[in-house]
């Protein structure tokens, strides 16, 4: 799967994810998004609509969340991505991981790498301290399981540990 | 029959351990579907109609097929015809009948064997190429044109065309009811409530959107494919492609979120087995936002009226509830609102009906808590309305009217505890704060409305196998063809096993979604784990009565004699009850028998406790909403749910579920609307920045409490199901408290301010209420 098309224009394409360089040949329409999910085989980056109107392909880029959907492929290079993969360090899991995991801050999980991305995302963001606060920074990671309350109370849990 | 560690206290069921697929949904390393990697993969974008009605005249695809990286443009002038459908048109399918109808499909399906057009959005054609972005770029080259009829799509305009619903009601229950006398029980009302209660089109919009891969392998297909229903899919591919369902694999091992749309083989998944056929190569199909308007199905649009009665003491006297709901042209589907109203209340007159419209639009289908939530927006309003005519708490008047046995069939409950939801909820949720004059509680400059309505869901249950391996190691594999859609079936599953043998939950594999495993029932109408689980626990117990009887029967063993009751494993340990330190592990009882495992398959179905007894779950839901005086806008502040469902068998997952549908119940309140466009049938709000599901700041704190709640009856397991009830009574509670709030009855969902407004600026500050066109207490 290097190619993106046999018959059409493919352009070189350097990303780099999770701190390691990939080289991509790929059609110059590809999304980020389409580029981890489809040529890098990093799945956990979901789709939910592909139109910016879900969060489920929220990422970082240079620490910033962004929507892959939204971000063309060629437009990404340069930039740190670091995606669900390569949220924890060394094996273990990011404490935002480890707390959607105990206070059941999922369904279906779909929704999941992308609230799991913004939340991260949220820590270093200028977000006021009640839950309404994080309601109104989490509202562009849509989850129709419903699973909310457990993801606030799981991103307050965080943010009460690492920003007493 | 109860399980025996149902009481224990050492069991992991019922307690609120993390989900066991939850690693692998933090970390993005669970796959869904259209994440298989597969050699060779094509993509394949489906192109769809843009007229709700006609006819094609011409499909030109030359620009589409020279495109760069397009491998194939299927259009009803290019695919080959389906024995199986051919076959049922000559033999006069007409495509009534029921969702199934006997249709070779299943469902109505667009797989470009004729050239019609029966609504807006309609799959027409597909574009097969080597990439995602070829596939979506020819498919925008693809022209057509139509031969259009003018196509019937608005419900107001259409209800003269209603016709009455004459089948069974999903398979079992009469379309129509009539008990005792409605006329006398009307002409003996002291007060009497006639409404019309309506719910707009909604669509389910799980987050991940439909997808299948399908794959052949000479005359052998595996489709990955987001189903609720492994086996209904096999079926389907089997029967629409004439060939041995034998032939046939379907896996779909993860789910992201279902909700009813992704429960029957749609348009989309024949087609990518069908288009894998044509082009020799793997194809997958992801559908995208805006084709899940229309072809994958939805609520429909349902208006009824609710007619009650009742004495000055607020005893029902009359009850009906007839219920028109639009399908498409296609298929006979119906939305079974008035089911909750014929068992809800105790009342001696009643008639229920079901109606049909036919529309030009998608053919709906199921959406969580079909016919319940819908219908307990009516019915659960219209009892609001009643209980402010006869100035009663409306608590006071549900408990009044209290069924203490199925008031439809007679038969006693399997278990209810619904009065105890009701006065369980209100003491949490502090209904006594409740000034029941609308417009009377305030804080700041909002208004403040409490409102409350009854939920329930029946306890389904179907047939399901399922089966249990004691491995030599000591570890435990499940298999069964039930699905994880986000309801928690790996963790429950391994929890109902991990107690049934003894072993350590952590030492539980349970495989699901795949048709190589037993079979299993859909997973809908909330009985994966009345079905599925009491078979996984049957299959359980039964590998740990062999594995116990290899043990007694064994010289070697030191339980050697021991009668089977005394036997105990607690851990992966087996040990005499009496004298625990005298035992063994499975791993070395397994050892001396040669290392192999023990299997049991168990087949569980439900018996004649199904004719002794009525089996429903109950519950509660209690809503606090603040409106903004000067502009109208609605905003739930809290909600707490009160539920007998059975034994709860992980209350974390459980609450999360029953949240889940509180959730969906907010959205269906206030904001939930498939729009489409009455010229042209067009779905106008066909994505999910425009069709408003709740976001994070939509959902305030919600509050989920269950009833402890013993149910011999239901199934071996004692649980009624979780899925659907946490969303049913939801809408209503919200537009009872609105009205509390503002003294405006809405009675046609979403509640959006353009409903709301207008008839609050006639109610504000100094004006009369006797303007108002909803029963208040007229201060
Ligand atoms: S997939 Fe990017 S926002 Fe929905
Ligand atoms: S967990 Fe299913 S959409 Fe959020």
């Amino acid at each position: 799967m290097g190619t993106a098309t046999e018959h059409g224009v493919a352009v070189d394409v350097e990303l780099r994810i999770n701190g390691a360089l990939a080289r991509l040949a790929l059609d110059p329409r590809t999304t980020l998004l389409d580029a981890l999910r489809e040529h890098l085989r990093l799945t956990g980056t979901k789709k939910g609509c592909d139109h910016g109107q879900c969060g489920a392909c929220t990422v970082h880029a240079d620490g910033r969340r962004v929507l892959a959907c939204l971000t063309l492929a060629v437009a990404a290079q340069g930039k740190a991505i670091t995606t669900i993969e390569g949220l924890g360090r060394d094996g273990e899991l990011h404490p935002m991981q480890q707390a959607f995991l105990d206070h059941d801050g999922f369904q279906c999980g779909y929704c999941t790498p992308g609230q799991i991305m913004s939340a991260v995302a949220l820590l270093g963001e200028p977000c006021g301290p009640n839950d309404d606060h994080v309601r109104e920074c989490m509202s562009g990671n849509l989850c129709r399981c419903g699973a909310y309350a457990n993801i606030v109370a799981a991103i307050q849990d965080v943010r009460r540990r690492v920003q007493p | 029959m109860t399980a025996p560690h149902a009481e224990g206290t050492a069991g992991v069921v019922g307690t609120p351990i993390n989900r066991v697929d939850g690693m692998l949904k933090i970390t993005g390393a669970a796959r869904y579907t259209a994440e298989i990697p597969l050699e060779g993969l094509l993509h394949a974008v489906m192109v769809t109609s843009t007229i709700a009605r006609g006819e094609i005249e011409e499909i030109d695809t030359s620009a589409a097929e020279m495109s760069a990286g397009v491998i194939r443009v299927m259009t009803p002038d290019n695919t080959p015809k389906l024995e199986s459908l051919e076959k049922y048109q000559r033999e006069g399918g007409k495509g009534t009948g029921g969702s199934g109808g006997g249709r070779p499909t299943g469902r109505a399906l667009s797989l470009f064997q004729d050239k019609r057009v029966e609504y807006n959005g309609q799959p027409i054609a597909l574009v097969i190429a080597d990439s995602f972005e070829a596939a979506t770029h020819a498919a925008s080259l693809v022209r057509v044109k139509y031969r259009a009829e003018t196509p019937t799509i608005e419900m107001a305009s259409a209800l003269p065309s209603a016709y009455p619903y004459t089948q069974k009601v999903l398979g079992r229950e009469p379309p129509a009811t009539r008990r005792g006398d409605l006329a006398a029980g009307l002409a003996a009302a002291d007060v009497r409530v006639d409404e019309a209660y309506t719910t707009p089109m909604e669509n389910h919009n799980p987050m991940e959107m439909h997808a299948t891969i399908a794959a052949w392998d000479g005359d052998h297909v595996t489709l990955w494919d987001s189903t609720q229903n492994v086996y209904g899919v096999r079926g389907t591919i089997a029967k629409s492609l004439s060939i041995p369902p034998e032939n046939v694999r379907v896996i779909s091992h993860f789910i992201g979120g279902a909700f009813g749309s992704k429960g029957s083989a749609w348009s989309h998944v024949v087609l990518a087995a069908m288009a894998a056929r044509e082009v020799g190569r793997p194809v997958k199909i992801v559908v995208t936002r805006r084709q899940m308007f229309g072809p994958v199905g939805g609520r429909p649009h349902t208006v009824q009226q609710v007619t009650l009665g009742a004495t000055r003491d607020g005893t029902l006297t009359a009850l009906r509830h007839d219920s028109t709901s639009s399908t498409s042209t296609l298929e006979e589907w119906l939305e079974s609102c008035v089911l909750a109203t014929r068992i809800l209340y105790d009342c001696p007159n009643e008639e229920t009906s079901h109606s049909l419209v036919r529309l030009n639009v998608g053919t709906p289908t199921y959406m969580r808590a079909p016919g319940e939530a819908t219908g307990l927006f009516a019915l659960e309003s219209a009892m609001d309305e009643l209980a402010y005519a006869l100035e009663m708490d409306p608590i006071a008047l549900r408990l009044k009217n209290y069924a203490e046995a199925d008031p439809e069939s007679g038969k006693p409950w399997s278990s209810k505890s619904l009065r105890e939801c009701y006065q369980w909820g209100a003491e949490h949720f502090g209904w006594s704060r409740r000034t029941p004059t609308p417009r009377s509680m305030r804080e700041g400059d909002e208004l403040v409305g409490y409102g409350m309505a009854t939920a329930t869901y029946p306890a389904n249950r179907m047939p399901a196998s399922a089966v249990a391996c004691i491995l030599p190691d000591g570890h435990v594999t499940i298999k069964a063809a039930s699905h994880e859609l986000g309801t928690g079936t790996y963790t429950v599953l391994a929890q109902l096993a991990a107690d049934a043998i003894g072993v350590p939950v952590e030492r539980i594999e349970v495989q699901l979604g795949d048709t190589d495993l037993p079979q299993n029932p859909i997973s809908a109408g909330s009985m994966t784990v009345t079905s599925t689980g009491s078979a996984v626990h049957l299959a359980a117990m039964a590998a740990r009565d062999k594995l116990v009887q290899l043990a007694v029967s064994d010289p070697e063993s030191p339980l050697h004699g021991a009668r089977h009751e005394e036997v105990e494993i607690i851990d992966g340990r087996l040990t005499r009850r009496a004298n625990a330190p005298r035992g063994e592990t499975i791993q070395s009882l397994l050892a001396r028998h040669g290392g192999a495992p023990i299997e049991e398959k168990a087949d569980a179905k439900p018996g004649d406790e199904r004719q002794q007894y009525s089996m429903h779950a109950f519950g509660a839901v209690f809503v606090e909403v603040r409106v903004d005086p000067e502009l109208g806008t609605v905003r739930v502040a809290r909600a707490l749910g009160t539920y007998g469902v059975g034994r709860v068998l992980n209350p974390k997952t459980a609450r999360n579920q029953l949240m889940g549908g509180i959730t969906f119940g907010i959205g269906m309140a206030l904001m939930e609307h498939t729009r489409v466009d009455a010229r042209n049938g067009r779905y106008v709000n066909a994505d999910i920045a425009e069709y408003h599901i709740p976001v994070h700041a939509d959902v305030p704190s919600i509050e989920v409490l269950f009833v402890d709640e013993q149910d011999p009856h239901v199934d071996p397991i004692g649980a009624k199901g979780i899925g659907e009830i946490g969303m049913t009574g939801v809408a209503a509670a919200i537009a009872n408290a609105v009205f509390h709030a503002t003294g405006v009855r809405v009675r046609e969902l979403p509640i959006t301010l353009d409903k709301l407004f207008p008839e609050m600026s006639i109610h504000s500050s100094n004006s009369p209420r006797q303007a108002s066109p909803s029963r208040g207490f007229g201060s």
